[in-house]
């Protein structure tokens, strides 16, 4: 399957997108800038993490307004997979792409630390490596990763299942509502989640617990 | 507000400057006339000690700073040093005190702003960035406001760049309460031949204004940073810049793609005193002249005088000679990022240094004088009164638990994870050591086994009480962190803050540490490759304590084959290597002293120069021969603390053996210097004293076997590792929400 990574002024975790897409996949994912209004043909889109625009509005407002982010909603539209990691998820919501809100961390601190994950739909496009209720390591970093949703959102995405992830073992590190690190569209195609599989994919990184969901999406059998 | 160019210059206002009379006369002297109001106004930006080092010179050239690795010594923007295979690590330290204090969250963003782009001027992406911090006494009012603001600055801009941060230090000190330190470090990888210098090249070329637009923030930062404090203090708060670090980030990557364009001949970023400081440096280093076209030069605000923009601290600018057939190439790139790109002069061959403004020909001085002819002092110093040893019967006991658990859970040992859990460690995937042991490590990316060490050591009490044995315990400890990863320590960098110069005193603390630094640098081949001064950490006369930071660099050659310090396993040999005889015994300037009994007393301990580096080669062979499996340096708190350390950071405890007919006070807490803690396999024990260690007349006592889930020290009661990590964990947060530290479990 073949993929492509957004580039947007003040993403910096793009590095790190496209070394991950690589190593698991062994093909380097294709490129598209905020300008382009037209992605090329891959199964699977990623949005990653970083400060589009410096964030100086609210984070993912600017990015999810720009022409490329036309294009990833027709993709998506028309059935490829996409996911946004960090400010990726944050810019899925703004652009419309995936229900709630995104706010600052309860502590009002940027936090940067392992959590644990707990693998809350494992029927899904992204997760079929792992296994429901599956416990996963898993770092974040962020500063607004405090998910929320009005209760008629909250009880329509918890009831068909598009929360994709929960903090696990009290580790909720931005007092995100029921616990939510990561939740699916209802066509169940667009993945957004707070925390950084891709910095847990190798041994260097000390584990490998976020390759599966690369795996998952990209049609690769599970190591 | 517009201020004219012909102000008129009265004693008033050169001494507002920062220009003492004398060095006024030399300007008359120098140019045959009055300056004007902007030729002042660049004068005090080129010859204020923080952009002249007028004080310190003299005695920063005694400092080694070339060796076998050593590309770019000083005089750059930042160090180059290679790691070989076409690779090089480019690297600086540098502090931004006085703007934290009057301003901690902008102060210290821009101060890791500034060092970013210091190390991605010379044509390296940073790889990792490290913070020595410094505040007053936790009870003083300012202290919690500082640190909150002072570690959100550097969390918002080096987070939003881009870069982890792997290391660095935050210490407490009633003498810091006026003046806090903020030693920003930054490191990137380059090609060796890919390396951007600030020497211009070739007459009549295009100089190229890139970045940011520029504004009145910052205007006299430099001459500010180069005096003391006093009440007035918040009158300053203009000087402070203002940071933006999607526009760094943006100014990074534009800058690397030209860069690889091939139309660069000489880049320097705008830092202290801006424009002016850029391009005088770029011209007097080509020996060429430099001309200005203001009203070419982008800006945010009106009607800003020739004056504000030269003098202006604006962020995120840089200046560039650029090659003229490339011209059209450079512009894209830069509208590409959405940055501002203009040519706002030329280079000369006649060495002026002209600004033109509406027509108006505000500045024409000498291009080379301006730095050359900066003055230079051999200030009077005295030799620093070095302390009594302590008498033996004069060392205060405790129960060594106890004071364990309260060392632990104090200011200055407790953990920093509410630290640096505000700063992105693991970005760009490379993190394989994060804070919280000896040194950061991170992957040399595109290489398949090596790895690059970190880390940033001082011991300010040490140097108050004896500055040249302190000066070199700061480059030892350094030295012997990144032994401890298994890393070759290559070069470093140093940040040296201190008080008012003009005070023999305080010159001779700065005299005596450097003599201490250049000492311990040429014994452990550490050439110091960059760095920086800070003078006039003062307030109201009373001076910081002295602190020169030194940032280091180390290469694994490997890091499969690399030592954290955690303790790998149950039941393996703890060996202490490079101890004396009685283990050690060194209290005189100890935090057991300092922490417990409020006392200052003693010398610091000495360094053994070739012992240091005798044990850390051996050290470091442990662990690349794979024998050692954890490695931890003893610093502050000793053997107790090490071990400690060693075993929270695994969950594994440890029962360490006491010596027959010795105090444990000075065995445990005592902090001589030299010594590491090493396991190994317990059935390689004897195999390691007979073989390994042989005639190398290093002492490498067993003096414990790990396993179980406390520290049992001698004959003290045993601590659960639990135990010792709430000690450990709750001093911070507690403090930080303005809370009493958690009270510790009351002894069994």
């Amino acid at each position: 399957m073949k993929s492509a990574v957004v580039l947007l002024p003040g993403l910096n975790r793009d590095r790190d997108m496209i070394a991950a897409l690589t190593k698991i996949s062994g093909h380097a994912p294709a490129t598209v800038w905020e300008t382009d209004t037209a992605i090329p043909d891959v199964d699977l889109i990623v949005i990653p993490g970083g400060f589009s625009y410096g964030d100086y509005l609210r984070c993912g407002a600017i990015a999810a307004r720009m022409p490329v982010m036309r294009a990833v909603a027709e993709k998506a539209a028309a059935g490829a997979m996409v996911i946004g990691v960090c400010n990726g998820f944050q810019i899925l919501v703004e652009a419309g792409l995936l229900p709630g809100a995104l706010m600052r961390n309860s502590s009002l601190r940027f936090v940067c630390r392992e959590v644990k994950l707990s693998v809350a739909n494992a029927n899904t496009a992204f997760t079929r490596s792992y296994r429901a209720g599956q416990v996963l390591r898993c770092p974040v970093a962020h500063h607004d990763g405090n998910y929320f949703a009005d209760a008629e959102t909250l009880g329509r995405i918890e009831g068909n299942g598009q929360v994709v992830f929960r903090y696990a073992e009290g580790t909720n590190p931005n007092g995100s509502v029921n616990d939510i690190a990561g939740i699916m569209n209802e066509k169940g195609n667009v993945l957004g989640m707070m925390p950084h599989p891709e910095n847990l994919i190798e041994a260097a990184h000390g584990g490998t617990d976020g390759r599966g969901l690369f795996e998952s999406a990209l049609g690769l059998e599970a190591a | 507000m517009t201020i004219p160019n012909d102000v008129k210059i009265t004693p008033e206002l050169v001494a507002s400057h920062g220009l003492k009379p004398d060095e006024y006369q030399r300007i008359l002297d120098l140019i045959g006339r009055e300056p004007s109001f902007t030729e002042l106004g660049i004068f005090s930006a080129m010859w204020n000690e923080h952009c002249s080092y007028k004080s310190s010179k003299k005695w920063l050239r005694t400092l080694p700073t070339s060796g076998a690795v050593v590309i770019q010594g000083p005089g750059e923007n930042a160090g180059v040093v290679d790691i070989g295979d076409g690779d090089c690590v480019v690297f600086k330290m540098e502090s931004h005190n006085h703007p934290s204090y009057i301003e901690p969250y902008q102060g210290a963003a821009t101060g890791v702003g500034g060092i970013l782009r210091d190390v991605f001027t010379m044509g390296a992406r940073p790889v990792a960035a490290m913070n020595a911090l410094r505040f007053g006494e936790p009870g003083h009012p300012k202290t919690r406001h500082l640190v909150a603001g002072v570690v959100a600055g550097v969390g918002g801009y080096g987070n939003s760049f881009g870069v982890p941060t792997v290391g660095g230090e935050v210490n407490f000190d009633a003498r810091y309460n006026g003046n806090c330190l903020v030693n920003a470090f930054a490191a990137g990888l380059a090609k060796t031949d890919g390396i951007f210098y600030s020497k211009a090249e070739g007459v009549g070329l295009p100089v190229v204004y890139l970045g940011a637009k520029t504004g009145r923030d910052g205007v006299g930062g430099a001459t500010m940073a180069s005096a003391e404090f006093d009440d007035k203090i918040e009158e300053k708060r203009p000087t402070v810049q203002v940071g933006d670090p999607f526009t760094e980030k943006c100014l990074l990557e534009a800058c690397l793609e030209l860069m690889a364009s091939g139309a660069v001949i000489a880049i320097q970023d705008m830092g202290a005193a801006g424009l002016t400081c850029s391009a005088v440096e770029m011209g007097a280093k080509g020996d060429l002249g430099i001309e200005i076209d203001l009203d070419k030069v982008p800006v945010r605000e009106e009607r800003m005088s020739a004056y504000e923009m030269m003098l202006s601290e604006s962020q995120e600018r840089m200046l560039m000679v650029l090659r003229p057939e490339k011209e059209a190439e450079a512009a894209a790139i830069f509208r590409k990022w959405g940055l501002d790109f203009a040519i706002v002069g030329r280079t000369t061959d006649d060495l002026r240094f002209r600004i033109l403004h509406q027509g108006e020909q505000v500045a024409d001085l000498p291009i080379k004088d301006l730095g050359d002819k900066a003055p230079e002092y051999d200030r009077p110093w005295t030799e620093p009164v070095v302390r009594p040893a302590l008498a033996a019967d004069d060392i205060p006991q405790a129960d060594v638990a106890d004071a364990l658990l309260k060392l632990l859970g104090s200011a200055d040992l407790s953990s920093r994870r509410w630290v640096y859990e505000q700063y992105d460690t693991l970005i760009q995937g490379n993190s394989l050591q994060r804070p919280g042991g000896d040194a950061g490590v991170v992957r040399v990316d595109g290489h398949p086994a090596k790895a690059l060490a970190f880390s940033s050591d001082v011991t300010p009490r040490y140097c108050e009480a004896d500055p040249y044995e302190g000066g070199k315990q700061a480059v030892a400890e350094c030295w012997r962190n990144l032994t401890a990863t298994g890393a070759l320590p290559l070069a470093a960098t140093d940040n040296l803050n201190f008080g008012n110069p003009e005070r023999p005193e305080i010159m001779g603390q700065f005299v005596a540490a450097i003599k201490g630094i250049g000492e311990a640098c040429r014994a452990l081949d550490f050439p110091i490759v960059s760095g920086n001064v800070s003078l006039y950490n003062e307030t109201n006369g009373r001076g910081i304590l002295p602190t020169p930071t030194i940032g280091g660099v180390g290469l694994l050659a490997d890091w499969n084959r690399m030592a954290r310090i955690g303790f790998a396993a149950g039941d393996e040999a703890i060996l202490l290597v490079g101890a004396p005889k009685n283990w050690g015994s060194h209290l005189g300037q100890s935090v057991y002293l300092r922490d417990l009994f409020g006392r200052a007393d003693g010398p610091p301990p000495p360094v053994d120069l070739a012992h240091e580096r005798k044990v850390g080669d051996f050290v470091r062979g442990l662990i690349r021969d794979g024998v050692a499996t954890a490695v931890h340096d003893l610093s502050d708190g000793g053997l107790a603390v090490a071990l400690a350390e060693m075993a929270m950071a695994s969950g594994i405890g440890a029962t360490v053996n006491q010596l027959n007919g010795l105090s444990p006070v000075p065995l445990f807490f005592g902090e001589d210097q030299g010594r590491y803690l090493v396991t190994i396999a317990r059935d390689r024990v004897e195999s390691f004293h007979a073989g390994r260690i042989g005639d190398s007349g290093i002492f490498a006592p067993w003096i414990g076997t790990t396993g179980g889930t406390a520290l049992k020290l001698g004959e003290a009661r045993a601590v659960p590792v639990s135990e010792l990590r709430r000690a450990h964990e709750g001093w911070f947060p507690a403090f930080m929400a303005g809370e009493p530290a958690p009270e510790l479990a009351p002894a069994a």
